[in-house]
């Protein structure tokens, strides 16, 4: 029976103006950061939160639940192609990583 | 080449201004994303993984350098500086933002370029060899029957709803470089015995989940009677094909369910019907397009400059050996430039590199490029006198590798680091293939070897007519490559056979080194290529190198 359980998921998506892809907060906010994104470990729970996600589409386009695993910084992919809408494409520093990259600078200033 | 008549123009400006409302109500909220899908894809535009996608139909493959710099602006301006050429002749931008999308497309349209039919269930970007007008092998320039495609298929009332995507390639040449086998119609300039100009007719090739080499549906077809029969053709599909299963939707399956015959029979009556129809509007609208394709003023000059070269400068040298394609004209040569650096992304240009190929074009090749389904680009009339200059520019730009038509002159797909669809990566495949035989300093001496790969069943990048193709799946999450072997593209098509099962991402460079090393063990000689070594042994020999494991538990 253990192939029919249900594993951890989030909402998942892209965004509208830029194709980003973005991610549902237990808030309601989307976030551009999956560590971010409310994990939903009750099937019901996530269908719910995904109607909710496709009533956006002023926000974004295509939501649809993505397996994801707990982890202690927040929800990590499971999938590889999860991973790579993660950060990014691997022949380029494009994309997510490269904007991570880009507020490293501050992060590191508030720390020091 | 061919130039927008005011009725092109007005054309493409208008769906422009259409598409420009249509985002706007679409950011807005008055349009929903089921509306607007359609419309966006009528426009090529894709939402990928990371970004939307604008895919941009290069006719034919053919570019003047003014459109080349209007790519190399658009790329810097909307997009991170480069683009991305594919197998079907189109370059696509990878990271444009929605708002921006109708000042793309206008600046496209500034230099006769659009985006129209680069997606949906229609007759896609026409394709051609692109060693169109300058091949020494070629009967006839096929681009003036590709523009005449290009005009009867763009927004053709009857077939913006086809039951599934239509492509179609032109060769002018018996030695196919257009892939004409692999196209839901293939079109092959021919004579007939008395001289008379027409073409052999291909239908229901194809490669994606259901590989199939086309079937010639005519032999001799008349060039006067090329647009209403292939009219005739396309019609008959788009009544017949299925739309109840979008697998099973492509004319290759239609023509395989109909049986080659019965579909032949209908065409030919539909053809009965449509061939007066046409009242000679369509042969009228070829000679004009002819006339915009006669070919430059060739020159004359001594060859001097260019022996010197290639004795004085080994790299000048390997370069040409490798680069060039011999040119219908005396004394010049078609110059294929490679986008295939050892460890570069297959297909890719930045901004400068496009501008300094735009330069070249125009200092040295008659103003023309052209973009190869194999994703390289080519200088189509290139004086060889001109040559250690045009190679000493190139050089300068990262774009003198010496390796076309071999092992790291490969095609890759986007594959899952880009395409929403892919269910492996291609890209870094393709790079650490291209690095381990450049490490290895074996490539010059395994000679003539076309690896294609895909990142998923669609075969995008043709991986069954490679000699080696390599499919990216995804096994439980996992990427995971299975490896065919003795596919052919050209006039000699065939589909390449799955070897056995697929391979890690960490397995694959190996096994295509086994491969290649059993290759170099099994020749007859240093001039039989690989493909042909693999026709004269079969299968067998290459099993056993890429899986010795197997053959080791046998002899056990």
């Amino acid at each position: 029976m253990s192939r029919h359980r249900h594993s951890p998921k989030v909402v998942t998506a892209s965004s509208l103006l830029e194709g980003d892809t973005v991610w549902l907060t237990a808030d309601d906010r989307w976030t551009r950061n999956m560590s971010e994104a409310e994990l939903i470990e009750d099937e019901a729970v996530a269908e719910d939160r995904l109607l909710f996600a496709i009533s956006q589409p002023d926000l974004v386009v295509g939501a649809y639940l993505a397996d994801a695993a707990p982890s202690k910084n927040g929800p990590i992919p499971v999938h590889v192609r999860e991973t790579l809408r993660t950060k990014g494409p691997s022949n380029y520093f494009h994309g997510k990583q490269q904007q991570e990259q880009a507020v490293a600078p501050a992060s590191n200033f508030e720390e020091a | 080449m061919y130039q927008y008549s005011d009725f092109d123009d007005a054309f493409v400006r208008e769906r422009v201004a259409q598409f420009r409302a249509q985002v706007e109500r679409r950011i807005d909220g008055n349009l929903t994303e089921d509306e607007f899908k359609p419309l966006r894809l009528m426009n090529g535009l894709y939402l990928q993984l990371h970004a939307y996608m604008l895919r941009v139909a290069i006719p034919y493959g053919t570019l003047n350098s003014g459109q080349m710099r209007q790519l190399a602006m658009i790329a810097e301006r909307w997009d991170k500086g480069y683009g991305h050429f594919t197998t079907r002749q189109n370059i696509q931008f990878n990271w444009p933002r929605l708002a921006d999308t109708p000042d793309i497309l206008d600046a496209l349209a500034d230099v006769e370029m659009h985006a129209i039919q680069t997606s949906g269930n229609t007759i896609r970007n026409v394709t051609a060899d692109h060693f169109a007008g300058a091949a020494a092998d070629e009967i006839a320039d096929p681009r003036p029957v590709a523009e005449l495609i290009r005009q009867w298929s763009t927004d053709h009332p009857e077939f913006q709803f086809l039951p599934r995507k239509f492509k179609i390639a032109v060769t002018g040449s018996p030695n196919d470089r257009a892939v004409t086998r692999a196209h839901d119609i293939g079109l092959r300039m021919i004579r007939n015995e008395t001289g008379e100009p027409g073409f052999e007719v291909i239908v229901g090739g194809g490669l994606g989940r259901t590989p199939m080499i086309g079937k010639v549906i005519r032999e001799f077809l008349p060039r006067t009677d090329l647009l209403p029969y292939l009219e005739s053709i396309v019609s008959v599909y788009n009544a017949l094909g299925r739309r109840d299963n979008k697998y099973k939707a492509r004319i290759k399956i239609t023509v395989a369910e109909t049986g080659l015959d019965e579909f032949q029979t209908r065409v030919d009556a539909r053809f009965e019907q449509l061939r007066t129809q046409f009242g000679g509007a369509d042969l009228a609208m070829l000679a004009r397009i002819e006339q915009a394709f006669a070919p430059p003023a060739f020159r004359s000059a001594p060859l001097g400059q260019y022996d010197a070269a290639r004795e004085a400068d080994p790299a000048f040298r390997s370069w040409t050996d490798t680069n060039l394609a011999p040119h219908k004209a005396e004394g010049y040569a078609i110059v294929t430039v490679s986008l295939k650096v050892h460890g570069a992304t297959p297909g890719d240009v930045t901004s400068d590199q496009m501008r300094a190929l735009a330069d070249l074009a125009e200092r040295f090749g008659h103003d023309e490029l052209r973009i190869s389904h194999e994703q390289n680009v080519i200088l189509p009339h290139v004086h060889k006198s001109d040559l250690p200059e045009v190679h000493s520019v190139l050089r300068e730009h990262g774009l003198a590798t010496a390796n076309v038509g071999l092992i790291s002159d490969i095609i890759a797909c986007p594959g899952m680091d880009y395409c929403a669809l892919a269910t492996a990566r291609s890209i870094p495949i393709a790079q650490e293939i291209a690095q381990r035989f450049d490490e290895l300093k074996l490539e010059h001496g395994i000679g003539a070897l076309k690896i294609k790969i895909s990142g998923c069943i669609n075969a995008c990048g043709h991986h069954h007519v490679g000699h080696i193709g390599i499919l990216g799946l995804d096994r439980a999450g996992v990427e995971n490559y299975q490896i065919t072997l003795g596919g052919d593209g050209t006039e000699t098509a065939a589909i390449g056979e799955r070897a056995g099962p697929g391979f890690s991402a960490e397995e694959i460079v190996p096994a295509i080194e086994r491969l290649v090393h059993a290759y170099l063990d099994l020749r007859s000689s240093k001039g039989e290529s690989f493909l042909q070594t693999y026709r004269r042994l079969g299968i067998g020999p290459f099993k056993a190198a890429l899986y010795p494991e197997r053959v080791d538990a046998h002899a056990a």
